[in-house]
């Protein structure tokens, strides 16, 4: 029922573009409005990538970090 | 004498108040029209990174496969094509398939896409081919040139699976009028 529990992770560490989003793209495809998404890259181009493509696709970025050379996107739904 | 132009003038501006209203409707991403023309490695890797992320996008995106970038999807096991003597020596001297696709820069009689392939792998980039049946697995449509195909000898079970019916020119250019983002490649 919590509305903040990862759905889904997509483990892109080590994928050069555009996998990163490219995967990110598929897995979002079987979830629910509203389930969250979370993305593991170390391609550091994707910082910008994930924003461009959360905008494009209006499936926001609820949170953004960076542990190591790993970037980390949590993404919800629309 | 500058008279005689200023009525013209509030003509132009007459328009705007109903364009300027039109950006704020919901933003649709526009189809994207990928003219793959060219069938070198690093044409085809491009064309498969930009139809993979603008389907990743959530854009439609489809591609006219034309000239040499037709050859490109013959399949990769097909080694001569077309039905005479010249047809023939053409795809001999160029062999079709994806992963089959020379540098044009740097080829070195092979070297440099063994090379390319090598580097690819190491730094984790997925192949044209692998980019290929993602791209298919997406949606992305593919629109192969009737007269490239007629031109080459090339027939539908030449080509690899999945690929749509052959069009012309004209389906490019209506495509384009009809707002597609347009790539040529």
């Amino acid at each position: 029922m919590s509305p903040e529990q990862i759905a889904q992770v997509v483990d892109a560490k080590g994928l050069s573009c555009p996998m990163p989003i490219v995967k990110t793209a598929q897995a979002i495809k079987g979830l629910a409005s509203g389930q969250l998404l979370e993305v593991l890259a170390t391609d550091p181009g994707s910082v910008k990538d994930f924003t461009a493509w959360a905008k494009t696709t209006g499936n926001p970025i609820v949170e953004q970090s960076v542990e190591g050379s790993v970037y980390r996107f949590v993404l919800r739904k629309k | 004498m500058t008279v005689v132009a200023e009525p013209d003038i509030p003509a132009v501006p007459a328009t705007e108040p109903a364009a300027a209203a039109a950006p704020e409707a919901e933003a649709k991403p526009r189809d994207i029209l990928i003219i793959c023309y060219s069938g070198e490695l690093e044409k085809t890797w491009a064309t498969m990174i930009l139809a993979t992320t603008g389907a990743a996008m959530g854009a439609k995106v489809r591609i006219f496969l034309t000239f040499w970038g037709l050859q490109t999807f013959v399949k990769d096991q097909k080694r001569i094509t077309g039905d005479n003597v010249m047809q023939k020596m053409m795809s001999f001297m160029q062999r079709p398939g994806i992963s089959q696709r020379k540098l044009s820069k740097m080829n070195f009689l092979g070297m440099g896409p063994w090379m390319m392939r090598k580097l690819a792998k190491q730094y984790n980039v997925a192949s044209p081919k692998e980019l290929l049946e993602i791209a298919q697995a997406m949606g992305v449509e593919f629109m192969p040139c009737q007269m490239t195909m007629d031109m080459f000898g090339l027939k539908r079970e030449d080509m690899i699976d999945g690929l749509g019916e052959p069009v012309g020119a004209a389906t490019v250019i209506s495509l384009l009028q009809e707002g597609d983002a347009p790539l040529f490649i």
